[in-house]
């Protein structure tokens, strides 16, 4: 009998199955978003240190928003760069 | 009252006295109007990218409380008058920022230690890895040997 690990499947049987996304924000409900902790704001950005979209990050519109301010306030004082490469 | 919280970056190649007082010099005029509720002085920083030809900067964070505005203008003004300073921001805190500030100096906040990402292997190379541990698998009298010298090879790559 083959183990489930030899069976090989044509496709990737994990795309079709959805991945809920939720805004962790309102999940964990953080109320303000700091400009200052660059660690945190890393995950918003990809690796040329542009922000990433809400389709992506699963962010609610008003804490999408309050992420993209508080990057663009962070770039202004060189914790950000504005534009780079190998980010992360 | 209103909450403020000015943060700016002052120039690395002074001298330390020159430092301190530019900074001292902008808490004080901040401490005059209001109240200062916490100076933080973050210290010397890799700045994300050159300012003025330094890549260095010196960064102080200073959350105030005052009854108006009006200091903002001043403080700005001279801020951008100065010659010494980098960069400024000034923010207007809501109440969640005074708590988040509040929260954060008596360490109820935590920092974000992100995993470092593995260096980026190719994928081949994953791909020949876990034959090998199939094949080891399927041969288990190879096994502890060939184990042995693969994680030790990483090691020294890396």
């Amino acid at each position: 009998m083959a183990s489930r690990d030899d069976i090989k499947f044509l496709s990737n049987p994990k795309i079709g199955s959805k991945r809920n996304k939720y805004c962790r924000f309102r999940k964990f409900g953080i109320k303000h978003i700091d400009y200052k902790d660059t660690a945190f704001l890393e995950q918003f950005v990809n690796e040329q240190g542009k922000i990433l979209p809400r389709r992506i990050t699963g962010n609610s519109l008003k804490y999408q928003r309050r992420v993209a301010t508080a990057v663009k306030r962070a770039r202004h004082l060189a914790l950000l760069p504005y534009v780079t490469d190998l980010l992360k | 009252m209103r909450n403020y919280e000015v943060t700016f970056i002052v120039d690395p190649t002074l001298s330390n006295d020159e430092i301190k007082s530019t900074a001292k010099k902008y808490a004080d005029m901040m401490s005059g109007a209001g109240k200062i509720v916490f100076n933080n002085e973050i210290g010397l920083r890799q700045l994300a990218y050159p300012i003025r030809k330094r890549n260095t900067g010196i960064y102080s964070c200073v959350e105030f409380e005052v009854a108006n505005g009006a200091i903002i203008d001043e403080l700005e003004l001279a801020m951008r008058r100065d010659e010494n300073i980098l960069r400024f921001l000034s923010v207007k805190l809501d109440k969640y920022g005074v708590k988040y500030n509040e929260d954060k100096r008596a360490g109820k906040i935590g920092t974000i230690v992100r995993k470092k990402k593995v260096v980026e292997e190719d994928r081949r190379d994953n791909r020949r890895r876990n034959n090998k541990r199939r094949n080891n698998q399927n041969k288990p009298a190879e096994k502890p040997a060939a184990e042995k010298t693969a994680p030790a090879a990483e090691k020294t790559e890396k």
